[in-house]
């Protein structure tokens, strides 16, 4: 039973712990969430309080991004808003997208997964989670080794396959590597290996040029898309590129052209006519 | 051809699109959501100069696509990939009888490449085999994402898709286009994944494989697979535009495929009408991996001239004038470029 009263601002950082999964990043940051609208619920006399009714939409940057992962953030976001004290109901909506219709009647309904997508599910979207929350520790493991390369020129390719934790300097990426560790279960001790697989081992000096060469491939894959998916969902819909957080990672040194250039001042001064 | 700075460059495309999307030949609210994804991804990439009209890119015909590519775009040959796509239009995306028709009155310019489902099973290998007589089959092109009555999506290594392949072996359709696309059964894993290419160039060693868009969004699991496989191909397609609004990204992209498949097996694309190769080949041309990425390799002329036109030529055998050769290379090799070198010599250091 409902109690208490819940404000925007507790859906929105209910909002923030939902990963695009593909990305890696919170949909609020992406600037998926289109629109947060909270009602209080009709109360008859003499029944209890029913709440607040939290009304969210969500948009994507293409119609034809994955149904999968356009479930799973939605389905992901429902739950998020469900268990804050005082929601009375949900209602999430995924708007303009080519499986709305579907996507949207399978939360309302409840219909999880499988209910939703019939034919087309067959067990559940675990699998496809736990994909890119390994690519997701890759990618971090990578930022941090490449930064130590960056940053001690001397060292060589081979010698990152023993660096430990403890010899990462403190900061956003080795954070970052330490909650990916810990999504997948990872132990984050002082002297545990950085270069690891999904499962902590690691790898013969043989190995080590190439997982750490794999890895990188597995980060600039998910810069590249989290950048061009920001760019395609200002392109889509003019002014959601304020609603978004800039990503560090893979992004173009500010004098180049950016794709949103209605966003910017323009860089030189027209001269006005005389 | 392309000249700058006293270097000359072959220029096949190898992947352009004839296509209406009219609202009249729109069937459904798809028809509409894919070609304004299309327009988004135009408008999203391509210099402010080169954006169309909305109108424009509804449709731009026959006369043209010979401007845009061989008159404005340097193009000498293009290859038509087109996508079928009959759930969202009338009579599907790709305008199958006048890319026909524009290729048959331009030999020397134009390929085109027809599409299969492996869903039409033994209906659809009777249809292969006349559409391969009929166009004068060297490849074809499958949009692994296809919609089709109850299913949204095939892999290379269904049964019927063997089927097919088989068919193209005995036809001489020996270059097998793939484009991954978002919807696929079951929905449970990443319907981008590209390991069912894996499998296919393994038992099908005779053909080659160009996976477009160099396999993105999953750039590292296309390079890892490649580099495995000789014939498996890296096609630009959509990676081509990054190298005006995101250079260090497409730098990226192309150092990867360098160091993972080698300059032999990457091939350029336009692919038009989404974006124009006029721009495009120019800028190639005068691109060069930033300095501070001391990981990737230069690029060379050799390099440009190969991905602009050289490999595509190999194969599809155009003839390429002798004063655009380069000299035949080796065999393709597998196994990413440099890291045994790199290996060996940090072991020596260790």
């Amino acid at each position: 039973m409902p109690v208490g009263r819940v404000g925007e601002d507790e859906v929105q950082r209910a909002l923030g712990t939902v990963l695009d999964p593909e990305l890696d990043e919170p949909i609020t940051d992406l600037g998926f969430v289109r629109s947060v609208a909270l009602r209080r619920l009709e109360h008859p006399a003499g029944t209890d309080f029913p709440g607040t009714e939290v009304v969210v939409h969500l948009r994507l940057p293409t119609s034809f991004c994955s149904p999968n992962f356009a479930y799973l953030m939605a389905s992901d976001a429902k739950d998020a808003i469900s268990v804050l004290d005082g929601v009375g109901r949900v209602v999430v909506q995924l708007d303009d997208h080519h499986d709305s219709d579907l996507i949207n009647a399978g939360l309302a309904a409840d219909a999880g997964y499988r209910g939703t997508f019939k034919h087309e599910a067959e067990q559940d979207l675990d699998e496809l989670r736990a994909t890119f929350q390994r690519k997701a520790h890759t990618a971090a493991m990578e930022r941090c080794l490449t930064a130590l390369l960056r940053a001690e020129p001397d060292r060589s390719e081979l010698s990152v396959g023993s660096v430990r934790l403890h010899e990462l300097s403190a900061g956003r990426h080795t954070d970052a590597l330490v909650r990916r560790r810990a999504a997948l279960g990872l132990p984050s001790d002082a002297d545990s290996l950085v270069l690891v697989d999904h499962e902590g081992t690691g790898y013969p000096p043989d190995d080590v040029p190439m997982a750490l060469r794999r890895a990188r491939s597995t980060r600039i894959s998910i810069d590249g898309n989290a950048h061009f998916c920001r760019g395609l969902l200002a392109t889509r819909y003019p002014g959601s590129d304020s609603d978004q957080v800039a990503r560090p990672d893979g992004a173009e040194p500010l004098n180049a052209e950016p794709s949103n250039h209605h966003t910017l001042l323009p860089l030189t001064v027209k001269e006005i006519g005389s | 051809m392309y000249s700058k700075d006293g270097n000359d460059y072959f220029v096949v495309d190898s992947h352009i699109a004839l296509w209406d999307a009219r609202e009249e030949n729109q069937r459904n609210i798809h028809g509409k959501q894919f070609i304004d994804c299309f327009y988004d991804y135009h408008r999203n990439l391509s210099p402010e100069t080169e954006v169309w009209t909305y109108e424009d890119y509804l449709y731009q015909g026959g006369a043209r696509l010979m401007k845009d590519l061989f008159q404005d775009g340097y193009v000498d040959h293009a290859i038509f990939q087109p996508a079928y796509l009959n759930e969202f239009y009338n009579t599907g995306f790709g305008q199958s009888e006048e890319a026909f028709a524009l290729a048959e009155a331009h030999p020397d310019k134009l390929t085109y490449n027809h599409n299969f489902d492996p869903r039409n099973g033994e209906q659809g290998l009777d249809q292969l085999r006349a559409d391969a007589e009929k166009y004068h089959l060297k490849g074809v092109k499958l949009y692994t994402a296809e919609w089709h009555g109850e299913s949204r999506g095939y892999k290379l290594t269904d049964p019927w898709a063997y089927r097919y392949l088989e068919a193209c072996r005995e036809l001489g359709i020996k270059n097998i286009h793939v484009h991954k696309g978002p919807t696929i059964r079951p929905l449970d894993r990443d319907a981008f994944d590209v390991a069912d290419i894996d499998n296919v160039a393994t038992d099908f060693t005779d053909l080659n494989f160009v996976v477009e868009h160099v396999g993105l969004p999953r750039l590292e699991d296309f390079c890892w697979i490649a580099t495995q496989e000789p014939n498996v191909y890296g096609g630009l397609a959509v990676a081509m535009p990054f190298i005006h609004s995101r250079p260090r990204y497409f730098a990226q992209i192309m150092g990867e495929l360098l160091y993972w498949i080698g300059e032999d097996r990457i091939l350029f694309s336009s692919d038009y009408a989404i974006w124009t190769p006029k721009w495009l080949v120019e800028k190639f041309v005068d691109f060069q991996i930033p300095a501070d990425m001391t990981e990737y390799t230069q690029l060379t002329t050799d390099i440009k001239r190969k991905v602009l036109g050289l490999n595509a030529a190999k194969l599809y055998d155009i003839e390429v004038p002798a004063a655009l050769r380069l000299p035949v290379a080796d065999e393709t090799a597998t196994g990413p470029r440099g890291a045994d070198e790199t290996v060996a010599a940090e072991l020596q250091n260790a």
